[in-house]
């Protein structure tokens, strides 16, 4: 059984008496508007939702290669992404339907990615790991772990470039932080302030294999300080927790394009993808006891009960209405057509999908 | 018009496009106070400050997917690394990042980004600084991959790859930075990407090449010309991807003997696709098998009068030929 669980659960107790009430009273969550509060609890409901409608999807095989579910993470997706201004932009890596919901992607278009079909965002020709919205300021869903983090560097090497008053949210799992290329990133970010914050979601597990077991040094945040970075760690749980510490970074990285590590712990419920039998590395036990006192949704829930903006009805009818988009994205997606062979070499090259603005002569395809 | 060295016609690529998009940036190892490992970008600190022309440390995973992730917001970055041979180092932004985002996101994406610097061997820098991995590269779908052998034709196609919306890898060689050549000095002059060029007519053989080896079959040819009274048309492919095929198909057509010489070792070289395509497309047109000049197929040796042996050169050339039209 992982140790984590043990000293989270004594530490984050204590520090959440102690910061809980401290983040509501954060300006950037007391200045919301009760519509504004509801509508980041209605977020995390629609992701949960969503991907128990699309666990379900794969288990009746409408769905290939892998899926890895958010569930147990919501609150730092859509705490980190309510607060994007226009010129903020945002990379994950493959559990990213989280992100992709909190920018404010179409869940039916979600759907029907996973589904493969070419309605879906990518057309179908990504999945589950590779959504994208550059409209909505989102470039994806990576698979390779630690390939998207020298991507986001680049994204904030751009804003900088262009004199943009915005920042780059870099995210990664616990697993990541050890992939040479996102040292590399870290380097170049620091060297040359970038306005990217490296955002470590620290569920406790790269796929079976715990932090403890993986991670040498005394914390995944604090390994910034190599580098001369500011960092710090949060209590992914509490939503407010999540906007008042990630608020102060992204103000620092917009006006003085200064870098950042945020080491977030959150929990997933289910295993790494659904192809992990989830029984080797972990007790029933201990996640159990994260969904008993540390669900993000339930955690949020209270709280607003207790400030009298969420009633029981309120609450009712966003779960009702949540379970039914996903059953109408789960709709769409099953009566909509898959992409053709012939769509099979589209989207490969610019020149080819943009015919007459082609310069280039010869064959590009070798069939 | 100019003499100018290959090296000069880069590095005026360079300065006329740095000149007319604000969104071309030269990043890479000592390209800036240094003026480049080999000089290619001497002077274009002075002249475009330190904002346009970036020394990056060593991290090539580092700075070239930071360079893929910034041209995903218009960013046009001109990526150096000192050898090609660096490319394994930066692999998974290369071909997995830069080569599939457009795929993955359906179209929603692309990555105007300039990967160059020198892919050679024959300067004696051992097994794992000689490289020559355009066969690699051009395995992609996604990527572009140009390799040129002269100064002007240099110039042109960098400017065209520069300007070119998709992934473009340009590979140079250190051994042909020095060789001079007329080159224009018109900053609209573009040398479209996939047009191959016949450096040489002739009737008897076609020698299908790329890079520093149309130099040594061009030599070659001089003596089968004078000495053997074999007419050999060299035909330069200057780009791989795309590839002008209609050029090689039409020489093959007209010699109907065949010799690919290629500096690449020999499994799944580029020279490997170029004869499936070449017996696929036009067997009845072929008096004989198609013959390849080939790197000899080792790592790259560094003893100096050896590595000579082991790549081609005008000899080496000169012994396939007349194979070939045996």
């Amino acid at each position: 059984m992982s140790k984590k669980a043990d000293s989270t659960i004594d530490k984050k107790d204590a520090s959440s008496a102690s910061v809980c009430g401290a983040s509501a009273q954060a300006p950037i969550n007391a200045n919301l508007s009760k519509p504004e509060k509801i509508e980041l609890y209605r977020k995390m409901v629609r992701i949960r939702r969503f991907e128990e409608r699309s666990l379900r999807a794969y288990q009746a095989k409408k769905i290939g290669g892998f899926l890895h579910l958010y569930i147990g993470q919501e609150a730092v997706a859509v705490g980190c992404c309510s607060l994007m201004g226009k010129d903020d932009h945002v990379i994950t890596a493959y559990r990213d339907h989280g992100h992709a919901m909190a920018v404010g992607m179409d869940t039916k278009a979600l759907m029907a990615e996973l589904y493969g079909k070419i309605t879906g965002c990518s057309k179908g020709k990504g999945g589950s790991m590779h959504y994208f919205a550059p409209s909505l300021n989102y470039w994806g869903g990576h698979g390779i772990v630690g390939g998207q983090i020298p991507l986001g560097t680049g994204l904030a090497y751009a804003l900088k470039y262009k004199g943009l008053k915005g920042a780059a949210m870099a995210f990664m799992g616990d697993g990541a932080v050890n992939q040479g290329a996102v040292h590399e990133a870290y380097n170049l970010a620091a060297l040359w302030n970038l306005p990217v914050i490296f955002v470590v979601e620290n569920n406790g597990y790269s796929m079976g294999t715990s932090q403890e077991r993986s991670s040498a040094g005394p914390g995944l945040a604090q390994r910034a300080e190599a580098y001369g970075m500011n960092w710090a760690t949060c209590f992914g749980h509490d939503l407010y927790e999540v906007r008042a510490t990630m608020d102060k970074f992204l103000k620092l990285a917009r006006e003085e394009s200064k870098p950042a590590v945020v080491e977030i712990d959150t929990y997933r419920y289910r295993g790494h993808s659904v192809a992990d039998p989830d029984k080797t590395y972990r007790t029933r036990d201990e996640i159990e006891e994260y969904r008993r006192t540390k669900d993000p949704i339930q955690v949020f829930q209270q709280k607003l009960i207790d400030e009298g903006v969420l009633t029981d009805a309120i609450i009712e009818q966003i779960d009702t209405e949540a379970k039914a988009e996903s059953d109408l994205a789960a709709d769409f997606a099953e009566a909509s057509p898959y992409p053709t062979p012939d769509d099979i070499q589209k989207d490969v090259y610019w020149e080819i999908d943009n015919p007459d603005q082609r310069t280039s002569k010869g064959r590009l395809f070798f069939d | 018009m100019a003499v100018l060295t290959y090296r000069e016609a880069i590095r005026a690529a360079l300065s006329e496009e740095l000149t007319r998009d604000e969104n071309v940036v030269l990043l890479g190892e000592e390209v800036a106070n240094f003026h480049g490992a080999y000089k290619v970008s001497e002077g274009l600190l002075e002249k475009f400050g330190p904002k346009r022309i970036v020394d990056t440390p060593i991290s090539e995973a580092g700075f070239i997917g930071m360079g893929v992730g910034a041209s995903m917001l218009g960013i046009r970055p001109v990526m150096e690394l000192m050898f090609w041979s660096f490319y394994s180092v930066a692999f998974d932004q290369i071909l997995n990042n830069a080569a599939n985002v457009r795929y993955m996101s359906g179209g929603l994406i692309n990555c105007p980004i300039v990967i160059r610097g020198p892919a050679n061997g024959g300067t004696n820098v051992g097994a794992t600084h000689s490289h020559t991995p355009e066969n690699v590269l051009a395995n992609h779908p996604g990527v572009k991959v140009i390799v040129p052998s002269t100064a002007a034709d240099a110039k042109g196609l960098l400017k065209s790859a520069i300007r070119d919306n998709d992934p473009c890898f340009f590979l140079e060689n250190t051994i042909l930075y020095g060789e001079k050549g007329e080159v224009s000095d018109d900053p609209e002059l573009l040398i479209p990407l996939g047009l191959a060029d016949v450096k040489r007519q002739g009737t008897d053989l076609t020698i299908v090449t790329y890079g520093r080896s149309v130099l040594h079959s061009l030599a070659a040819a001089d003596i089968l010309e004078k000495e053997h009274d074999v007419s050999v048309e060299v035909v330069d492919l200057r780009t791989i991807r795309p590839l002008d095929f209609d050029t090689v198909l039409a020489s093959v057509k007209k010699t109907h003997r065949v010799l690919i010489v290629e500096e690449q070792k020999p499994f799944a070289s580029v020279g490997s696709q170029l004869a499936y395509m070449i017996q696929r497309e036009a067997f009845d047109e072929l008096d004989g098998p198609i013959h390849r000049l080939a790197t000899i197929d080792a790592p790259a040796i560094y003893s100096p009068p050896v590595e000579t042996e082991q790549l081609p050169n005008p000899q080496r050339v000169l012994k396939a030929a007349l194979a070939a039209v045996a």
